[in-house]
């Protein structure tokens, strides 16, 4: 992973976003979204980016389990990390384009509501991490319960905004799931939505990474005094 | 002379023209108002070169981060501590 391609890639898709995102055409079908369409090349990727970093955090949690070593558990914990960066920058932008196209920050939609629970139960994972004296414990215990924190964010982000209905786009209970219908996203919009979720998630791995490496120049350092 | 690299003059040179492209105005003649790309859609592309400008400043941040984690990484490798 030390590579740098996979860095330019993620400079070039993010400047890529960050200009087409506002040039590219988009369908204006009637007065309420208008413009603000376009925070779905920084608002939603967010939501991919966090995703993706905590399905790697609980990956290296499950290796953790098995192998008992440290690295593992210094991989899932920077990935749960960042993972939460990211999904407290889609919450606040959610809330900021909410207020102009539903009234109001906090309208207690399904997939808002399912959105904080789900950031809290990862809220829960460093409040537990910080709660033991004991590394090995505190290793294996957090490993066990990011488990089911992975198991809960599918059903309060996918699952539970299904069930009634949502403001947020094909919400309309059992028929869709609110704020997934790529197929209805116009061609010319959807050639600037995924490069964009790939560079905001290439940019999360990132700077996971670097902290990653922080920690173990730190702990290097720890070892030798 | 150290610090003053290629990249930095290249950076620099290319934001000065750019300002210099968004100080070129068209006037429409009935209302005086400017029409050039940069005045169009309700100046809405006055926001893109402000977030390109925001994203290019962070990606420039990590990058250097980056190197200072590589360049402490060297060091322990090669056994200087």
């Amino acid at each position: 992973m030390n590579k740098a391609w996979w860095k330019v890639l993620c400079v070039l898709l993010l400047l890529y976003t960050c200009s087409m995102g506002f040039l590219v055409k988009i369908p204006v079908l009637d007065g309420r979204l208008q413009q603000s369409i376009r925070n779905l090349y920084f608002h939603v990727p967010m939501w991919f980016c966090m995703q993706t970093l905590f399905m790697v955090s609980v990956i290296y949690s499950i290796l953790r389990l098995r192998k008992q070593d440290w690295k593992s558990d210094l991989y899932a914990v920077e990935f749960a990390r960042t993972g939460l960066i990211f999904g407290l920058m889609g919450i606040t932008t959610g809330a900021i384009w909410a207020n102009y196209q539903w009234g109001e920050p906090w309208s207690g939609d399904a997939k808002q509501n399912g959105a904080a629970i789900a950031l809290l139960i990862y809220f829960a994972y460093f409040i537990l991490r910080g709660s033991f004296q004991d590394s090995e414990k505190k290793a294996n215990i957090s490993a066990v319960y990011n488990i089911f924190a992975f198991a809960m964010l599918f059903p309060t982000l996918w699952i539970l905004p299904r069930m009634t209905e949502s403001l947020h786009p094909g919400g309309q209970g059992s028929e869709g799931n609110p704020a997934l219908n790529g197929s209805d996203l116009a061609p010319s919009m959807r050639m600037v939505f995924w490069p964009a979720v790939f560079g905001w998630t290439l940019l999360g791995v990132w700077i996971a990474t670097l902290r990653i490496r922080l920690q173990k120049i730190k702990l290097h350092y720890a070892t030798l005094q | 002379m150290r610090h003053f690299n290629k990249f930095k003059v290249v950076l620099v040179s290319g934001l000065l023209l750019f300002s210099f492209y968004a100080l070129a105005q068209n006037m429409d003649l009935k209302t005086e108002e400017p029409t050039d790309f940069m005045h169009s859609n309700g100046k809405i592309f006055v926001v893109m070169v402000v977030v390109i400008t925001i994203v290019t400043g962070l990606l420039i941040y990590v990058i250097n981060l980056d190197r200072k984690i590589r360049k402490l990484e060297k060091n322990i490798l090669s056994g200087k501590v």
